[in-house]
């Protein structure tokens, strides 16, 4: 009897394959890491195992006869809004399994996306708008605790400061590359990014999963980071970035560690993390060593000590419902830098219903973080840096002006060098070539090209924001930090334009 | 510059105190000699030269995190956190030592002489001749070798100031996927974690163990003999992938 499992029988995607068009040239059948495509030799025909396609798009777009296209299935179960087909096709998976249901990338249901509901304001007639191709639009940001007031001295006649600045990253636009390991991907997005950082003025954070040596050479434009795993964490390794970053808890995954797969730990990733080739790469879930803001304290200044106060340390946690104590708790812990990570936030490999019903938005966190730091009159004592489902240029200027310095983009970056959310990063096929070690992959990244379109990325979303800033008739973007009356909000409840500290549009 | 150092700890805050012992170790110092040490953290943190230090007292929290190098041996108890995330190096203390020492340890050596706290050398790992190693000569608490991915973790239990506690506390080497541990007597299996595999080793059998075991003994002038007198219980990983299973891809 014909057996198969159900999952074989209804699925995702449907590859439509224009007969007359196709050449047999076999090139989707080499590029599709799932096996997809197959040749027929008794036929010379093309066939497809559709139940294998993730839908990310690679085989269409590299056939040379346009005559690919990636669908959705049209055949479906009978509607229902209870049982969606997510949650059927879900269930259908793990009836046959028993397994967690993984994914990567970020949260991707429809919850509200504030972003969409606020407005930015701009000047007309009595405060003149500023052009910004002819003016000084400054976008320069620097990261770091500020002191509480500055104090000079007087010495040959000149006066000097005296107060003593701690450390500053400086970087030339607002917005960095965020924490994805070299293993989750690999060394030549790693390379790409590293290459953009420098050449953009800003800085890449390196994940959890060490630094590779050839990537030394790009210290000032990297942030280091020590996650539970501590995987490639030594002193050296502390002194080679421009930054420290202990991250605590992740957008995409809040409360549970990490876990790279052994046959994702190859030869140069055992290297790099220093544990042994094919291991398991496990990150528990705490940091052990922390269990109270005295004990994140206590990490912090260890790795302030260990790198002899020339850097600044950054926490990250994931946003979550009590995110404004906890990051009050983080400044007062010494952390130069907060980061906080919607749920939007991406990954590498997220159980599911992780992803999808853990944390809160990053917008909220944001504001509610903002606010309570100023109530508390130590806002200057630290940076916040927001990340999670940042877009466009759009999104960046409003989380500065919801009260950020700065941004992290992940998704952004990986869609910059070939990504198309097929959402699969955790089975290392990546067919872009971005979440894979597969040498084979991994050479579809090359990172020169990489470096130029993230390069292009940033530079674009620059110009876009100096182009706001212009409108709003500010030639800093420093003027519109926390500056929440350039905003208004449409579509929100009073309770959210309170958490917001936004007012509705109109008014 | 003379080459030992000698500096009295009363009363100096610790980050001076570092501040102090990282110039004089750019200069040359090739050995120090701390007295009157009470509870100033972050000792050595992150040095990479291979100095060596005496302190006298009880050094505070993260004594020798993410140094890669020195040796440092403390006349007195310890605190918590010793050899966080250490890279290469050796810390000896003669006494008891508290909690989560060892985290992440990957290459040198700890000797602790008397009882240790919970959670001693987790997630440790090795990674070809970096192969970290900790010893504890008296008791451990709960979660010995948590996560452990590399490295040998040895409990002797002999040198102990409870002598009624069990040798090592719950949970023993749970998540482990890498690495040994060892222990001086009998272990029971509902002490372990759900990866383990136990099995007995005589110890007078097991280069491992007899080459670390005499380093152990010279450092605190004991009886090797006595040490191997009794068996050992190895606990070992039974697979490097634990939860290889536990996901639908």
């Amino acid at each position: 009897m014909l057996f198969k499992p159900v999952s074989q029988a209804f699925y995702e995607f449907y590859v439509k394959r224009d007969k007359d068009r196709c050449i047999q040239c076999r090139v989707c059948e080499r590029q599709c890491s799932y096996e997809v495509h197959s040749y027929d030799p008794s036929e010379n025909i093309m066939n497809a195992d559709h139940h294998k396609c993730v839908g990310c798009r690679r085989c269409e777009y590299m056939c040379p006869t346009d005559s690919l296209k990636i669908t959705l299935n049209e055949s479906t179960f009978r509607p229902n809004e209870l049982w969606t087909n997510f949650h059927r096709m879900a269930l259908i998976k793990q009836r046959e399994t028993g397994g967690i249901l993984l994914t990567g990338m970020g949260n991707d249901k429809p919850y509200k996306i504030f972003w969409d509901h606020l407005l930015i304001d701009a000047c007309q007639v009595t405060n003149p708008s500023i052009d910004p191709l002819r003016e000084p639009m400054e976008l320069r940001t620097y990261l770091g605790s500020k002191p509480d007031k500055l104090e000079f001295e007087e010495l040959e006649g000149k006066l000097k400061l005296k107060t003593k600045i701690t450390p500053q990253l400086k970087i030339e636009y607002p917005i960095m590359f965020g924490a994805m390991s070299y293993g989750a991907i690999n060394l030549n997005v790693h390379r790409g990014m590293a290459m953009a950082a420098k050449e953009l003025g800003i800085l890449y954070n390196t994940g959890e999963g060490g630094l590779h040596k050839s990537l030394y050479e790009y210290g000032p434009w990297t942030i280091v980071q020590c996650a539970s795993g501590r995987f490639g964490v030594h002193a050296e390794y502390l002194n080679a970035g421009a930054a420290i970053e202990i991250k605590i808890g992740q957008g995409a995954k809040p409360g549970i560690g990490g876990h790279l797969p052994g046959e994702k730990v190859t030869r140069a990733i055992s290297e790099t993390r220093m544990i042994p080739e094919g291991s398991d790469a496990l990150s528990p879930a705490p940091h052990h060593d922390i269990y109270s803001i005295e004990d994140l304290r206590q990490l912090i200044y260890a790795l302030k000590e260990a790198t002899d106060y020339t850097k600044p340390v950054s926490v990250k946690i994931a946003a979550v419902h009590n995110s404004a104590a906890i990051a009050t708790g983080i400044a007062r812990a010494g952390a130069d830098i907060i980061v906080l990570d919607g749920f939007r936030g991406g990954t590498g490999a997220s159980p599911t219903i992780i992803r999808d019903h853990v944390g809160i938005p990053a917008e909220l966190a944001l504001a509610a973080v903002d606010q309570r730091l100023r109530d508390e009159g130590i806002r200057n004592s630290v940076s916040i840096v927001v990340s999670g489902g940042i877009r466009g240029s759009a999104d960046v200027l409003k989380a500065i002006a919801l009260g950020a310095d700065a941004v992290y983009i992940g998704t952004a970056t990986l869609q910059a060098v070939g990504c198309t959310l097929c959402q699969r990063c955790y089975t290392g096929k990546c067919p872009w070539g971005i979440a894979t070690n597969d040498p084979y992959l991994a050479k579809r990244i090359n990172p020169e090209i990489a470096a130029e379109q993230l390069v292009n990325l940033v530079k674009s979303w620059g110009h876009e924001i100096q182009e706001i800033l212009g409108a709003l008739g500010i030639n800093a973007l420093e003027s519109l930090r926390g500056n929440r009356l350039r905003l208004r909000a449409i579509g929100l409840t009073d309770k959210e334009m309170e958490i917001l500290g936004v007012l509705p549009a109109g008014q | 510059m003379k080459r030992v150092y000698e500096i009295d700890a009363n009363g100096i805050y610790y980050r001076d105190l570092n501040k102090k012992i990282r110039d004089l170790v750019a200069q040359g110092v090739k050995k120090f000699i701390l007295r009157n040490v009470n509870g100033q953290r972050y000792i050595l943190d992150g040095i990479r030269e291979n100095i060596e230090m005496d302190i006298y007292g009880v050094p505070g929290q993260d004594l020798g995190a993410f140094m890669d190098g020195p040796t440092i041996r403390v006349f007195g108890d310890g605190q918590d956190a010793i050899a966080n995330t250490m890279g290469n190096g050796k810390i000896v203390i003669h006494g008891i030592a508290g909690d989560v020492c060892g985290y992440g340890m990957r290459g040198g050596k700890l000797f602790i002489k008397e009882d240790a706290g919970y959670r001693i050398g987790i997630h440790m790992k090795e990674y070809k001749d970096r192969v970290p190693v900790i010893i504890v000569g008296g008791k451990v608490g709960d979660f010995f070798g948590e996560y452990m991915a590399g490295g040998v973790l040895i409990v002797l239990g002999m040198f102990t100031k409870k002598p009624s506690a069990p040798i090592c506390g719950d949970y023993l080497g749970t998540g482990i996927h890498g690495g040994k541990i060892y222990v001086r007597g009998e272990v029971d299996s509902y002490n372990c974690g759900k990866e383990c595999g136990i099995k007995k080793v005589d110890p007078k059998k097991d280069n491992v163990l007899i080459k670390i075991l005499r380093e152990f003994c010279e450092e605190f002038k004991v009886s090797y003999e006595e040490v191997i007198k009794e068996d050992f219980t190895m606990v070992w990983p039974k697979t490097k992938r634990p939860y290889g299973n536990l996901y639908a891809y």
